[in-house]
């Protein structure tokens, strides 16, 4: 395996919510082109990590965020213009969110932001990205319908085609799969693996199986500690370092 | 191209997206600039109107004020050639019997409306009379004081048989219909702030409607509730054209509801307009309005913590 | 005896039940039917003195004949430099408070000015308003020291209806948004702005409604009991409607009965239809949802 930089570098670091420990002191790499997977229980941390990554704490006032996060070797704490990172980042939540606008409005949002004015270019985006999303076919004839006002799936997929849209060079991904069914949870899943030659993606779960089945190396997180980090199958079959994560992975708790 | 020099290119103009504020940015800050100063703007005109009223009000106040003669004497005569004085005893007894008789005739009908609305009523009746509440509520304070002028005068003299119609009474009632729409209102979002586990847990036990509302949802109510009677106390303190117009003229505390009366509120707006700028009676009338400012910043402030009980209950 | 046999109990929870109910729906109906019999007086003494012409000719011979048509000019003044400036000071900060305030000391004391703000008798806003605007601003009494003082006085209004129909804009839209990548202020203008106009529309009828009807805070600011012209600029003084019910209730016995009834007539029609109007839009609004 070539021996690339870490897309990104975590090094110590601690979330806290007033005096509340979200993560408490995590370090670990990210690299290019891999789904990296992160697997735990409830409040463990792993919603944290990602806000985190994200500079959300900018928004709440009781988050703060310690230690060091390099993107691209950049140190995402000290960037002059947060905006412009979180253009590069994509995220997806649990739950399904549909902007109040038209779905073409809700695709050609990220782009307008980057500047691009000429419909054409707009046109193409929206329908690139609602195809890779797995969504353009059942929308193509109503781009004009209310982007919130369609179905769980269609949202969250459509959720996935805004994330596409801003070009992103990391796409996190947040327990996806809560309130969507299994048929566009397994569509979803078809575009994350296609994506991965391009995007670097982090994908949080609480589907053990899902990790199994998309993640290159995945992290298990434990009640604000990371436990271990190995290559999937290491972690899911082979010898694990810490017994807490055979456990969770055999489904004893959590 | 190597990898790694590949890689380095790519990051360096990834650094210099990351570190360049574009247009946004500061149009972004610019905003929450001018949000901010909008934000401030309420507690600038708060502190305005106390600044602006007592420089008026000052050169009486640090000067021909006499605190004791102010509160405790009846005699209003600041346009006495010889001797004025500026007692306000009789116009507090105005404004206080006006505004108790007002009470005394709103806050039944107000709380027992905004009990029937909040717990009894069907989606429809609610709707329609939650609509009519907040019409009433909307009527212009001079339309209320012509209604005293024109329709109750002649009423109560009328009815009762009695030589002058405007009165603590005319007064009285036609600010209790004014105050009970306000009270309702807020009496009833009171009322609807009682979390539903509350009812449906008396409910429960086995309790009627009307014993829910009285052994469980009234009393987690109270604060809310005692907070709705205050501010319709402040409303009818603060009320200047309809008691202008329904109370009558004469200074004197009233004996029966049916004696006239001058209230505060009125006092000012009746005698400002005969005022040079810079006289002892000018400077009174703004000597009153600092008191009327006090008076019902103290008032709304009470309420305010009033209700804030409840939070710290739950 | 069978455990669901009715009770003596029972029966008499019943009864008290029906008559509590029917208590308090009676004072209900009490608060409400006093105002119906006015307004029906009202229309009824009025009605001899309107007619197109009331509306459209200005008062003559003392006030005791005409119409109205200075006062309602004088009012549409008044409430158009009164809403100029009050709805951007009054959106800002309700745009502060709903996406921007954090929960400090600051916030709660200008939450408590607000409420404050509201609470201020009307004639205190008109000594302000004299204090301020007339004197210290050198306006002299004009149009533009009156609404000025009704724009203070009614800026509450403005504030909460905005405030509120902002938070009703869900937060999870604000979130995708500023996960994409766009600023607070971007945010505000795409998705949270356009969603609630229609509350803040509300709340602007609202403040119209009120701002026409107030006489207190006018009265020594800028509104004459009569002038023979209408006013040309913002520095002029006006009639009023509120003003003009007054006056001719007060100080002018001469005049034909019903006129007075007519004045009041008139502008008690222009404040409810406003705030009818202002309810049918909400409920209107929140029958077309978009989330």
């Amino acid at each position: 395996m070539v021996d690339a930089t870490p897309k990104l570098s975590v090094r110590n670091l601690t979330v806290r919510y007033g005096d509340k420990t979200a993560l408490d002191g995590i370090s670990l790499d990210v690299l290019p082109n891999e789904i990296f997977g992160i697997i735990g229980p409830a409040n463990s941390g792993k919603t944290s990590f990602l806000r985190a990554l994200n500079r959300m704490e900018e928004f709440d006032t009781n988050m703060t965020v310690e230690g060091e996060i390099l993107f691209e070797g950049q140190d995402i704490t000290a960037v002059r213009n947060v905006y412009a990172l979180r253009r590069k980042v994509g995220v997806v939540f649990p739950l399904p969110v549909g902007l109040p606008m038209s779905i073409y409005e809700n695709v050609a949002f990220a782009p307008k932001l980057a500047g691009i004015r000429k419909k054409a270019q707009l046109d193409d985006i929206v329908e690139r990205c609602l195809t890779r999303a797995a969504l353009w076919d059942e929308v193509k004839d109503r781009l004009n319908a209310l982007g919130s006002l369609l179905s769980g799936g269609q949202q969250q997929r459509l959720t996935i085609a805004r994330a596409l849209s801003q070009d992103p060079e990391l796409l996190l991904l947040d327990e996806f799969s809560i309130a969507v069914d299994p048929v566009t949870t397994m569509r979803i899943e078809d575009v994350l693996k296609e994506l991965k030659d391009e995007i670097t993606i982090v994908l949080v779960t609480n589907l053990v199986q899902q990790a199994r089945r998309l993640a290159d190396r995945t992290a298990f997180f434990l009640e604000s500690e990371l436990v271990e980090i190995a290559d999937t199958e290491e972690l899911f079959t082979g010898t694990v370092k810490d017994q807490r994560t055979r456990d969770y992975v055999e489904g004893r708790f959590g | 191209m190597p990898a790694d020099v590949q890689a380095d290119a790519l990051s360096s103009s990834i650094a210099d997206d990351l570190n360049t504020r574009g247009r946004d940015w500061y149009i972004d800050r610019a905003v929450s600039v001018g949000v901010f100063v909008g934000g401030v703007s309420a507690i600038v005109f708060i502190i305005g109107i106390f600044v602006f009223v007592t420089r008026e009000g000052l050169g009486f106040a640090l000067g021909t004020l006499d605190l004791k003669e102010f509160f405790t004497s009846m005699n209003w005569r600041p346009t006495s050639e010889r001797n004025p004085t500026y007692g306000i005893l009789a116009l507090m007894a105005g404004t206080a019997s006006v505004t108790g008789l007002a009470m005394l005739v709103a806050v039944p009908f107000s709380l027992g409306a905004a009990i029937y609305i909040a717990e009894f009523a069907s989606g429809r009746m609610r709707e329609a009379l939650k609509v009519l509440v907040e019409l009433l509520a909307a009527i212009p304070s001079v339309v209320w004081g012509f209604i005293g002028m024109s329709i109750m005068n002649p009423l109560i003299i009328d009815i009762f048989d009695v030589p002058v119609g405007l009165s603590v009474l005319n007064a009285g009632v036609i600010l209790g219909l004014m105050a009970a729409p306000i009270m309702t209102t807020i009496a009833e979002d009171a009322l609807k702030a009682v979390p539903d586990s509350y009812r449906e847990a008396a409910e429960a036990m086995g309790a009627t409607r009307w014993q829910v509302v009285f052994k469980v949802v009234l009393p987690a109510a109270k604060n809310g509730l005692m907070a709705a009677v205050l501010l319709g106390v402040g409303r009818g303190f603060g009320e200047t054209m309809a008691v202008l117009m329904a109370s009558g003229h004469a200074i004197n505390i009233p004996t029966s509801p049916f004696d006239s009366v001058r209230a505060l509120t009125a006092t000012i707006a009746a005698e400002l307009g005969d005022t040079a700028r810079g006289s002892d009676h000018y400077g009174v009338l703004f000597t009153l309005g600092i008191f009327l400012f006090v008076v019902t910043f103290v008032i709304n402030l009470t309420a305010d913590i009033v209700v804030k009980g409840v939070g710290k209950k739950q | 005896m069978s455990m669901f046999a009715r009770t003596a109990l029972d029966q008499q929870n019943r009864r008290v039940e029906w008559l509590v109910k029917t208590l308090f729906l009676m004072m209900t109906v009490l608060l409400i039917v006093p105002v119906v019999l006015i307004m029906g007086i009202l229309i009824q003494r009025g009605a001899p003195v309107l007619s197109w012409g009331f509306l459209t000719e200005v008062p003559t011979n003392g006030m005791t004949a005409g119409g109205i048509f200075t006062a309602l000019i004088g009012t549409i003044w008044i409430v158009t430099v009164a809403l100029i400036a009050s709805v951007p000071i009054g959106v800002a900060a309700a745009v502060y408070l709903s996406e921007y305030a954090p929960d400090n000391w600051l916030t709660r004391a200008i939450n408590l000015a607000i409420i404050n703000l509201a609470g201020v008798p009307s004639i205190v806003h008109a000594l302000f308003g004299l204090g301020a605007f007339v004197v210290f601003f050198g306006f002299g009494r004009s149009i533009l020291a009156a609404s000025l003082t009704l724009a203070v006085m009614t800026l509450p209004i403005v504030i909460v209806a905005t405030r509120e129909s902002l938070q009703a804009v869900p937060h999870a839209f604000r979130e995708a948004c500023w996960n994409m990548g766009a600023t607070r202020w971007q945010t505000i203008r795409k998705v949270v702005l356009p969603n609630s106009i229609s509350g803040i529309l509300t709340g602007v009828i609202l403040e119209v409604s009120r701002t026409a009807g107030e006489t207190a805070p006018i009265m020594f600011t800028g509104a004459a009991a009569f002038l023979p012209f209408l006013p040309q600029g913002v520095l002029d003084q006006t009639m009023a409607m509120s003003l003009h019910l007054y006056v001719v209730s007060t100080q002018v016995p001469n005049g034909p009965d019903a006129l007075p009834f007519g004045v009041a007539l008139v502008l008690i029609s222009m404040v409810l239809v406003m705030n009818a109007s202002s309810i049918a839009f909400r409920v209107y609004l929140r029958n077309k949802r978009k989330w």
